[in-house]
């Protein structure tokens, strides 16, 4: 037998991991439903119903059965893509979420961009010019973006630019007169309305966009800036900078070809971890905005004691989590060369 | 360098304090407490953390004196009122109710909800972690695999979650943010564990015949508290926001409770019109948390200089 | 004074700001650098490792330099800008640092780093470069030049990471090396493999060596002039030969600390400290 190839062991070793990981959080949003206050057999059939009726459900549901088998039939429900019926909705979660989630992508995918472009340089200005104004600056914006409630910065953008200055339009996604417009392709309005050439559509859904845009970004950019500050500071006092000094190179070279090298991979693993906390920070922005994404589904499930709703959410939005986590652990590996 | 004192002279305090070579054990501990607590002063920011961080205590501790209204009485003749009108500081909300009172009441919440959490979440990663750590083996793997899948959730929806399957209310919340909050203090703590459980001090104390309990509870958490402590200050904020978000959720403490998120949440509908109603609650739970964070990096700087990155 | 000394340096102060007053690492000393080896010898926190960077102007903030004079090569480094100071640094005067493991980009490979030193200094296209970086690893007695220029920096061994920053160091033909300290992170066995490959590059080309390291016998052996420093200051400056002559009671014990097979004694010395060493003046090693 040949043996195995070191990379092929990385790749099985994390797939495991992952499943391992995925495994654990169905295992705790399932204990989650048992532990509910609520009925699951009278949130299918409603208070009234006859003693027959709802022993029909309890068996339909697997509800005799040993827990660890209801868990082996949920973990192979989820599998297949099935997190049974909203009671709120009454349609299938996994068609909601299939519906809200293109939102939420946007929003976050916008946010993240936000928070890249501008947070990567202030971080890295920051740590070059050490106890300038422009590191008084980084620090300040950090712990602005580390103290202030998301929800309260989003009602206080919302009173100021649209209530006041009428620079961006409210909440929601898009004007009433232009929903429903564009045919969707991706979900997401702003890619679609260009995919379609409907510019004013595109105008408006980004005078929408653009303030609870902001507002994420403004969080992952605390974030993001931060961490490239600590981690460019670490690499400038390293010796291997003093080598580049030495060597006569200039001060553009010294930090960007040699220190910001060595930042790369673990900014992707910050990068990555920000647009996750993205994905999930957007439950309060959401509601805020009205941004009709997969926060705000789970959230209003929430209140509606929609339980089915809830988890179904609290998985996908998990699972992209460790998925992002691991993506990133794999990019780590692929780019520096000290893991090959 | 004081080779001037001549022994005749008793030395001042601040001399005693700041002496080069501590006499006693008692001393150079106190020598270490006061230099770290000099090297704290001198770092602005952090005091101004420390000061509001007090003034908000005392708040919280002298609500009954200092508030000028009952905080749960309405008067649906006095509703939205703009600050500073008819002795209403702040306000007062949809309901007549003055804010300012009701946020003095809200500061107790908050420390109380703060302090809950930051003595149940450090302490339940604090025993797995060095558990993982000293026992090594399939005990540190399975524990660290059990870590590593609640680091890998999404915090807030997990809390969300928690809290849907527990039911709404602070004492939920609580436990909802504690059960997420926990994973990163047991990798802190099995880091610690791993570096302390090899040293020959360690070896000597299990000559002597010291069990596993003992040793853990006696030798390493003692030495793990201090990034622990620093790891929590930085966190508070944290946990204030989440609790706070929760609260906005209508999740959190139950109304008619004047829990600052939830306040912001009742403030929310009339934003355009009567801004003071949600803004000024907010500006309370910014200061809170702002304070919290200055404080836990003037912390960080004193005790942990390496990772100060200053 | 005059023109053919590659270095001048007239009272030399390196300082850092701590909380409680200014800290001194090197206190007012002046030496010259001909095409000699000098060694620069002295204990850990004597500021010798401080004056190798300190004449090139790599202090690091908020540490800062006071002298009456600094002149490489005519310039007077002092008041030199920073883009003229970029144009000394390789060109006119280089340093290797004690670690390889620390002092290459860990990133980057060795060809990268090296041909990158190269093409800071004179323009040359891509294909020459690495030519020349290729000869120059073949020059520090590395086998397989062509297959370690692609390496990073992690798969070569310490020794061979050592030769490749003296190849990286020498490949713009610098007239100054100092090498800080440039053996003491390898193995035994490399070390003087390593020191004769320098030390035969920088005689071939003619340059000025500054040898800094603790190990006293070691720079007797591989210098023509001997520095020792004790607490920021020149306590003593001998021709390597006279060693033996030395007078100062630092440079004797520091002798006598040390084994010698040909004079083996019952018990070896230990260094004793007198403070008053710490306020004599700085003796001069100008030429």
């Amino acid at each position: 037998m040949p043996p195995v190839p070191p990379w092929l062991k990385k790749l099985g070793s994390t797939l495991v991991t992952v499943a391992v990981t995925i495994l654990g959080l169905l295992f705790v949003t399932f204990m989650i439903g048992r532990v509910m206050p609520i009925d699951p057999v009278l949130a299918v059939i409603g208070e009234r119903a006859t003693q027959e009726q709802y022993n029909e459900v309890f068996y339909d549901l697997g509800l005799d059965k040993p827990l660890i088998v209801q868990f082996a039939i949920y973990v192979a429900n989820v599998l297949q893509g099935d997190f049974g019926t909203s009671i709120r909705t009454g349609q299938q979660v996994s068609d909601d979420i299939a519906r809200v989630f293109p939102a939420t992508l946007e929003l976050a995918t916008l946010g993240t961009l936000i928070g890249v472009f501008l947070g990567v340089p202030l971080g890295v200005l920051a740590a070059v010019r050490r106890g300038s104004w422009i590191d008084q600056l980084a620090r300040f914006v950090g712990l602005i973006g580390y103290s202030m409630p998301i929800f309260w910065l989003g009602l206080v953008g919302l009173l100021l630019f649209y209530g006041i200055l009428n620079w961006v339009s409210g909440p929601g996604r898009v004007g009433i007169f232009y929903q429903g417009i564009v045919e969707p392709i991706t979900g997401m309005l702003l890619v679609d309305s260009t995919l379609r050439g409907e510019w004013e559509v595109f105008r408006d859904a980004f005078s929408h966009i653009i303030l609870p845009a902001s507002l994420l970004g403004y969080y992952s950019l605390a974030y993001i800036s931060r961490m490239t500050r600590s981690f460019m500071l670490e690499q400038l006092n390293s010796e291997y900078i003093i080598t580049a000094r030495v060597k006569g190179l200039s001060e553009r070279k010294v930090i960007w070809h040699h220190a910001f090298r060595n930042i790369r991979i673990q900014l992707i693993t910050v990068i990555a971890l920000a647009y996750a906390n993205l994905l999930e920070g957007s439950v309060l922005t959401e509601i805020i905005f009205a941004w009709p994404g997969i926060g705000q589904y789970i959230t209003v499930s929430l209140l509606a004691n929609d339980m089915n709703a809830v988890l179904g959410g609290t998985i996908v939005i998990g699972t992209i989590f460790v998925c992002l986590n691991i993506f990133s652990d794999l990019l780590y590996r692929f780019f520096d060369p000290r893991s090959k | 360098m004081n080779e001037l004192t001549s022994p005749s002279t008793k030395p001042t305090w601040r001399e005693w304090l700041l002496a080069e070579e501590p006499t006693s054990r008692r001393q150079a501990r106190a020598v270490g407490w006061y230099q770290g607590w000099l090297a704290f002063r001198s770092n602005t920011l952090a005091m101004i953390g420390l000061i509001i961080l007090v003034f908000l205590i005392v708040c919280a501790i002298f609500a009954p004196l200092l508030a000028t209204h009952d905080p749960y009485a309405q008067d649906l003749g006095q509703r939205l009122l703009p600050p500073g009108f008819q002795g209403n500081l702040f306000g007062t909300d949809s309901l007549g109710r003055d804010i300012y009172s009701r946020l003095l009441f809200g500061a107790r919440i908050s420390i109380y909800i703060v302090l809950l959490v930051a003595m149940v979440a450090p302490l339940i990663g604090l025993i797995i972690g060095t558990i993982a750590g000293y026992a090594g083996g399939w005990i540190d793997v399975v524990l660290m695999r059990i870590t590593d899948i609640f680091l890998a959730f999404p915090r807030l929806i997990l809390a969300l979650a928690f809290v849907a399957a527990l039911g709404a209310g602070i004492e939920n919340a609580v436990l909802a943010i504690a059960l997420t909050a926990w994973p990163p203090y047991a990798r802190i703590a099995r880091a610690e564990t791993l570096t302390i459980r090899n040293t020959d001090f360690i070896h000597a104390i299990q000559l002597q015949g010291a069990g596993p309990v003992r040793i853990i509870t006696k030798h390493i958490w003692p030495l793990c508290i201090s990034s622990l402590v620093i790891r929590v200050t930085l966190d508070m904020a944290g946990i204030i926001l989440t609790a706070a978000g929760l609260g906005f959720l209508g999740l959190g403490a139950q109304p008619p409770s004047p829990e600052w998120g939830a306040m912001i949440s009742e403030g929310r509908k009339y934003i355009l019109d009567h801004w003071w109603v949600a803004t000024i609650p907010g500006l309370a739970i910014f200061a809170i948390s702002l304070a919290f964070n200055l404080l836990g990096d003037g912390l960080r700087d004193v005790l942990d200089p390496k990772e100060s990155g200053q | 004074m005059s023109e053919q000394h590659l270095l001048e340096v007239d009272n030399l102060w390196v300082k850092f700001p701590t909380r409680s007053g200014i800290f001194d690492a090197v206190r007012g000393i002046s030496f010259s650098l001909g095409r000699e080896r000098l060694g620069i010898v002295g204990e850990s926190g004597s500021g010798k490792s401080m004056t190798g960077r300190a004449v090139l102007k790599l202090i690091r903030k908020p540490g800062f330099i006071e002298a009456d004079r600094v002149e490489m090569n005519g310039v007077d480094v002092l008041n030199a800008s920073e883009i003229r100071m970029r144009q000394l640094r390789g060109h006119h005067a280089s340093m290797i640092m004690q670690d390889p493991k620390f002092s290459l980009n860990p990133v980057m490979t060795v060809g990268q780093q090296i041909t990158e030193a190269l093409r800071a200094h004179e323009k040359v296209s891509k294909q020459t470069a690495r030519k020349r970086a290729v000869d120059m690893l073949d020059a520090v007695a590395i086998r397989e030049p062509e297959r370690v220029f692609d390496l990073y920096p992690h798969e070569v061994s310490g020794g061979m990471g050592q030769r490749i920053m003296i190849a990286m160091m020498l490949i713009p033909g610098p007239e100054i090396l100092i090498a800080d300290e440039p053996t003491s992170a390898l193995d035994v066995s490399v070390q003087l493999q390593v020191l004769e490959i320098m030390d035969k590059l920088v005689s071939d080309r003619g340059m000025g060596l500054i040898f800094i390291s603790h190990d006293l016998n070691l720079v007797s052996k591989f210098c023509d002039r001997i520095m020792i420093m004790y607490a920021g200051r020149i306590v003593e400056v001998c021709e390597a030969g006279k060693l033996h002559e030395a007078t100062h009671p630092y440079t004797v014990g520091l002798l006598n600390s040390v084994p010698d097979l040909t004079h083996p004694r019952p018990r070896l010395e230990v260094l004793q400290r007198d403070p008053a060493w710490r306020e004599m003046p700085s003796v001069s090693a100008l030429l």
